[in-house]
């Protein structure tokens, strides 16, 4: 890529509030003109990503670029961009003609220049008869139309959006996504939109940066983000999706659900374990049995307007979500086929728990600040450094904290089709991953065991 | 009637006694002679009473002095308390709150005494001295509490369309917390016209209000119907400024006392 097409240059940047890492190493190239969407859940760090690139926020690392120029130190009121905020922040006290024109005002323009930008940008923004009004007495929908022409008045290279549509309701939202996709397509400017909502991403963008825990996941256009997801995160974030445990068995062959798949990927070890996301638009489902790839049983059909939206047991035990024109009765036995193209491999994140620990005696160990029981084993001592590893399938989740060696908060679910894999966040710092079968909850709070057979000490490098 | 509309009647009651009774015989006493006849001659009095006029024009000038030292010290407080960056502990209102939970008497009384013990003259200065002591923190909790309550994004919005931090100020900040400053204005303002305890200690008598010339003439029993003549022109002057502050308050969208 030019580096004269770059508007926007975020590198390196991190920001800690209060002990927590908000931003962990960002780095962010953004075009002119683009249409870019942070994506991600409350709490990734997209909103901070933004107020950086506003100037409410001075990056703890790292540096900000606008247009080759270094604009870290450079305070919000000299940047040549505006921010549409998530409630408007409309000035009560003036009308709507005069909070559009605020900011023309502070650059003591020409009185009559103010009203011929003002009348334009109003009439951009379809809120020509409005002027006059108070901006108390307007709709949620007008008041977001005048805060986006307010933004707009300065004529900024950057348009900074910050969940314009959160506070609209469902069909008011679709219309200004119509016409927010229009007005970026006439303006020609780049816009830098931040939302939680897939949907709306996929819809407004032309790239979009899906990020989580402070850190981009994946940089991509919406169909790319789509079909081709790079972690189980951002599969399960965007749409709906089969995700399941698989095995990379050689070059564009993958086991799951107990068969042999053709798919399209490469570069993987052979018999490397690895995720699959496989879109349920995606799963061929027929009444016959022969010559399909997989059989098996249907457990739900709900319908969904265009489609219906199916469980499907298969049977080897896995559930998969599937959705098809045709609806299938419950309790009926099918047979499906997944073309290799719509077989998506990731690679996983880890294949085990692995830790940091301390002997603290011979049969004892400390990781995460919890002490566990564990094999003593010959050559390691007590005060040793180790490295301890442990499956995901073999950490027990307690609803009793107390009842814990450790305790913590589950802080996110992935339904695997025969199983759920966790992540807990554990009080004091640190994660552990859990393969379950039991049904947990986002923010259940619980205790944490390990059985000693099942917590493998090797001796730490030093 | 409905059952819960019972249940304001002890509050009906309290009110007809305390309240409306007594600025009802006020209204009769101030157009009665001492004999209990009907007439003008106590209010045409007050116009033609220069000693009385005269110490109004100096309780008025003495408020709006109050009002004024009490607005231009206390709003920097109640924002520097306001803004999180530069008061960073939530003790610090307290701070400049627990004046307010002493009598404002003794407060007085304690002032005077300090004046006295450091041999400052007891004048007008003393006065102003005072009444500011006094009537600081019923300027400073008003505005602290609009700038508080302020959602950052306007000031932020501002800065974002260019406005340097003295603009977010003039042009944001300032008429956003109008209806804290006029309730300041008004807690301050009111009182201040007609108080005559802080005159009588912080002066010694000689420097006399618009409150102490009411008090004299209930207390010496055979002026009844002149005070309250004078009473009453003081409500109307507060009841005028009320309004017209109350009318300014409502442009700005604030809440309203009446």
């Amino acid at each position: 890529m030019n580096e004269s097409d770059l508007i926007i240059k975020l590198e390196h940047v991190s920001k800690t509030f209060n002990g927590v890492k908000v931003l962990d190493d960002v780095s962010l190239d953004i075009k002119k003109g683009e249409f870019v969407t942070l994506l991600g859940p409350s709490g990734c760090g997209k909103t901070t990503t933004l107020r950086i690139i506003a100037g409410f926020r001075k990056p703890d690392e790292g540096r900000l670029f606008m247009d080759g120029r270094d604009i870290s130190e450079v305070p919000p009121y000299r940047r040549p961009l505006n921010t549409v905020f998530q409630r408007y922040a409309l000035f009560p006290n003036l009308d709507v003609f005069d909070n559009v024109a605020f900011g023309l005002k502070l650059k003591n323009t020409p009185q009559e220049e103010i009203n011929k930008r003002v009348k334009k940008v109003l009439k951009l923004v379809s809120m020509s008869d409005y002027e006059d009004r108070d901006v108390d007495s307007l709709s949620g929908g007008q008041q977001q139309r005048v805060a986006i022409a307010r933004a707009l008045i300065n004529q900024p290279k950057v348009l900074l959006l910050d969940e314009p549509l959160a506070a609209l309701d469902l069909k008011m939202r679709k219309d200004m996504q119509i016409e927010l996709k229009e007005m970026h397509r006439k303006l020609g400017i780049t816009f830098i939109y931040v939302t939680h909502d897939q949907e709306e991403a996929l819809t407004l963008s032309d790239t979009i940066v899906v990020m989580k825990e402070g850190r981009i996941q994946q940089i991509g256009t919406p169909t790319d983000i789509y079909n081709e997801p790079v972690n189980s995160f951002v599969a399960d974030f965007i749409g709906e999706s089969n995700i399941l445990d698989a095995t990379m068995i050689e070059d564009r062959k993958v086991r799951f659900i107990g068969q042999d798949f053709d798919c399209v990927d490469e570069g993987f070890g052979q018999n490397e374990p690895v995720d699959v996301v496989v879109r349920p638009e995606d799963i061929y489902i027929v009444n016959k049995l022969d010559s399909v790839q997989f059989t098996g049983t249907v457990k739900s059909c709900t319908f969904k307007g265009v489609h219906y939206e199916m469980f499907v047991n298969t049977d080897n035990g896995n559930e998969l979500m599937i959705q098809d024109y045709n609806a299938f009765e419950p309790g009926s036995r099918v047979g499906m086929l997944i073309r290799p193209n719509d077989i998506q491999v990731m690679r996983k994140r880890c294949l085990r728990n692995e830790f940091e620990g301390e002997m603290v005696a011979a049969d004892k160990v400390e990781i995460l600040g919890g002490e566990f029981s564990c094999n003593a084993q010959e050559g390691i001592a007590e005060g040793d450094k180790v490295k301890v590893s442990v499956e995901f399938s073999k950490v027990d989740l307690l609803d009793n904290q107390e009842d814990g060696i450790l305790t913590g908060t589950v802080h996110f679910i992935l339904y695997k089709g025969d199983h759920y894999h966790l992540e807990i966040h554990v009080d004091g710092g640190g994660h552990i991953f859990v393969d379950t079968n039991d049904i947990w909850d986002k923010g259940d709070l619980v205790g944490i065991n390990i059985l000693p057979n099942d917590i493998l000490i090797t001796k730490g490098n030093d | 009637m409905t059952k819960r509309a019972n249940w304001s009647i002890p509050y009906a009651i309290f009110m007809v006694i305390f309240v409306v009774l007594p600025l009802l015989l006020i209204l009769v006493y101030a157009f009665q002679d001492s004999s209990g006849h009907f007439t003008m001659a106590n209010v045409t009095r007050f116009f033609s009473d220069k000693d009385a006029l005269s110490t109004f024009a100096l309780s008025l000038e003495v408020a709006i002095e109050n009002t004024a030292i009490c607005l231009l010290l206390g709003y920097p407080v109640a924002y520097i308390l306001s803004n999180k960056k530069l008061n960073r502990a939530s003790v610090t209102i307290i701070l400049f709150i627990i004046p307010m939970w002493i009598n404002a008497l003794m407060r007085t009384l304690a002032t005077a005494s300090l004046f006295q013990m450091m041999g400052v003259e007891l004048g007008k200065g003393t006065l102003i001295f005072g009444m500011v002591y006094d009537y600081l923190p019923f300027m400073i909790y008003p505005i602290y509490n609009t700038l508080q309550k302020l959602d950052p994004s306007y000031a932020e919005a501002a800065e974002d369309l260019g406005a340097n931090p003295f603009q977010v100020f003039t042009k944001v900040i300032l008429p956003l917390s109008k209806p804290g400053i006029v309730s300041g204005i008004m807690m301050v303002f009111m009182p201040t016209v007609s108080t005559f305890a802080i005159s009588e200690f912080l002066t010694n008598n000689k420097i006399k209000l618009f409150g102490t010339i009411i008090q004299d003439n209930i207390n010496n029993g055979s002026t009844w119907n002149y005070g309250a003549a004078l009473s009453l022109f003081m409500l109307v002057i507060i009841g005028i400024t009320t309004w017209i502050s109350e009318s300014g308050k409502k442009e700005e969208g604030g809440d309203s006392l009446i």
